[in-house]
């Protein structure tokens, strides 16, 4: 159980948070570049001194031992495989340090090699493998040490999309074995859903909204977050099904009072060159501020009382004219509009 | 680019090298060929050769030895004055040799600063003895060690350091295993340029340790005093410095200096 309060200052940046894992949790890191994600990694490491807080590891202080005596594994961004040793030797340094004898150490290595699926590649060079052996033999290494906090910066961003569908899932199997505390940064929500038992989101230096990742997928704090994992998001008051926003005064599915979050897929809304018949709740006028293609859809963003994203079919941009400055109307599925408090 | 190339460049590019060639094929053209062999055999060639290569090894290991620590400092060190200190390093590769040799006589003469002492306390003396040539080369060699290292490791990425750190390497054990590995061309680079200097050294040589046969006379305080009496053994001694330098630079080219 890791519990901790980071707090550095630089010139220009401030980190100051709390983040606790439990042993066997494996807790992701998101936010967007520059946030302080990799900062975090580093003081948890013992690579870069705390300017105040504490770390603890099952309530005994970690802050105050140099980096080569904490039980931390740490997997980098681009891995730092030392060039000058083989994938074995790579993955039997750690041992070494901590004075197992050098025969067993690389049957140690050779193990944990073999439990990456690199077995045949334990006498490789780095510059041989590719980037997702490259990986493994990172992930083999950190663990080879017998940590009780792993710690991975970006582990798949040097990575191209198809190995990296395989290689996270070995992570995601690896971070299954893997008893103590985990701690992951990642830009990539996909990554974050898929490795993590929580997130937690970090902008300029501060914890925004933590959860399991199925929560913040559906109920985002932020702009950042909302954008991540692509849903529409506002504040507003709740009275009711209905939900004051700045602008326009839409009908949520929940009940609710007080200040909220209001929060809504693009694809929950739909568009029409003139008002359409009978009288859908959540209507508004808009005009179209841009379209580009996403994926097999296209994404419309609309300007006006609000500002909003709605997918709509290549067919529809053409039979609606949807070109920017266009004039529209909206119409918004209550079912579809979650509302949470704020 | 290439194509027809300027000749405000191509002439004196062509100049310079027929300048540094040229020189060298006049030692070859000159080299009394007939007797070589013999004179090779010479008591007088051997001893000053031997005492040449002993000395410039014996002062590469020094420079090893103090200069990697000493650039590691300069490149990785928390340290105040490392603009003051890396100048001072290279005061001896822009300082005469001779002046050098004055330096090290007053400080480490018998009457010096440190001379003196060593001397009354320890029955140590250094001027006018063999570890008197291996001083004044290392004194006037290690700054080429200093820089090639300090070159080599600024340009190593420190994040290696910090990944070996968090395996649970000690500093020692991360400058050993990782550090050392990762600058072995550089300091190999730089050992050879030590050494070729070493090799080849001179003025401080000479001030601070004489010129006596068999103990301090080196190859090129040989060579000079050899242009004087007799010029074909000068030639023949040139040539065997010219051998050595050019098979040392040719063996360790391909295998650590990288080729670019």
């Amino acid at each position: 159980m890791i519990g901790a309060r980071l707090m550095v200052e630089r010139p220009r940046f401030r980190l100051d948070l709390e983040l606790e894992v439990a042993a066997g949790e494996v807790v992701a890191l998101l936010g967007p570049n520059g946030a302080g994600k990799t900062t975090v990694l580093r003081a948890l490491a013992g690579l870069l001194p705390l300017s105040a807080g504490h770390i603890r590891l099952d309530g005994e202080p970690l802050h105050t031992i140099p980096a080569e005596r904490r039980p931390v594994g740490m997997v980098f961004q681009d891995y730092l495989l030392f060039p000058h040793l083989s994938a074995l030797d790579n993955v039997a340094f750690g041992p070494r340090c901590h004075g197992v004898p050098k025969r067993r150490a690389r049957a140690l290595a050779a193990e944990w090699l073999e439990r990456v699926g690199l077995a045949g590649h334990a006498g490789a060079r780095p510059r041989e493998l590719s980037g997702g052996q490259a990986q493994r033999v990172a992930l083999a290494r950190a663990l080879a040490v017998r940590p009780r906090l792993l710690l991975l910066d970006e582990p798949l961003a040097a990575l191209d999309a198809h190995t990296r569908l395989d290689v996270r899932a070995a992570l995601h199997r690896h971070l299954g074995d893997f008893d103590g505390a985990a701690v992951l940064v990642t830009h990539d929500p996909l990554d974050a859903m898929v490795l993590a038992d929580r997130l937690v989101v970090v902008e300029d230096g501060a914890v925004v909204q933590e959860g399991a990742p199925s929560t913040v997928a559906r109920h985002p704090r932020t702009d950042y977050v909302a954008r991540l994992v692509g849903l529409n998001l506002y504040r507003g008051v709740a009275d009711g099904h209905a939900v004051r926003l700045d602008g326009v005064t839409l009908n949520a599915a929940e009940s609710q009072t007080g200040p909220v979050f209001v929060a809504f897929p693009p694809t929950a809304v739909a568009l029409y060159r003139t008002r359409p018949d009978g009288t859908p709740r959540n209507l508004w006028e808009a005009v179209i501020g841009g379209v580009e293609r996403h994926g097999d859809h296209v994404r419309v963003l609309l300007t006006g009382p609000i500002e909003a994203s709605a997918d709509v079919t290549a067919a529809a941009v053409a039979e609606l004219g949807l070109r920017p400055g266009a004039r529209v109307w909206a119409a918004l599925k209550a079912t579809e509009t979650h509302a949470y408090p704020a | 680019m290439r194509g027809r190339m300027p000749w405000p460049l191509v002439v004196p590019a062509v100049a310079g090298l027929v300048f540094l060639v040229l020189p060298l094929l006049g030692l070859l053209v000159r080299a009394p060929w007939a007797g070589m062999g013999e004179r090779l055999a010479e008591p007088l060639v051997l001893e000053a050769l031997r005492l040449s290569l002993v000395t410039a090894t014996l002062a590469t290991a020094i420079c090893l030895l103090l200069g990697v620590p000493l650039a590691w400092l300069l490149a990785r060190g928390d340290l105040r004055g490392r603009r003051l200190i890396r100048a001072l390093v290279t005061v001896p590769l822009v300082l005469p040799p001779v002046v050098g040799g004055v330096a090290l006589l007053l400080v480490l003469g018998r009457n010096g600063l440190a001379g003196r002492w060593l001397y009354e306390a320890f029955g140590i003396s250094f001027p006018f003895t063999t570890a008197g040539v291996v001083l004044a080369e290392a004194f006037v060699a290690m700054p080429f060690l200093v820089i090639s290292v300090e070159g080599a490791l600024r340009a190593a990425d420190p994040r290696y350091e910090e990944a070996a750190a968090t395996l649970g390497a000690s500093r020692w054990r991360v400058f050993t295993r990782v550090t050392l590995p990762l600058v072995a061309p550089g300091v190999s680079a730089g050992a050879v340029l030590c050494w070729a200097r070493a090799l080849g050294e001179f003025g401080a040589t000479i001030t601070f340790a004489g010129n006596f046969p068999g103990r301090t006379q080196t190859m090129p305080l040989a060579v000079y005093l050899a242009l004087e009496t007799d010029p074909e053994a000068a030639i023949v001694l040139s040539l065997v410095l010219l051998a050595v330098s050019v098979l040392v630079l040719a063996s360790l080219r391909d295998r650590w200096a990288g080729t670019p």
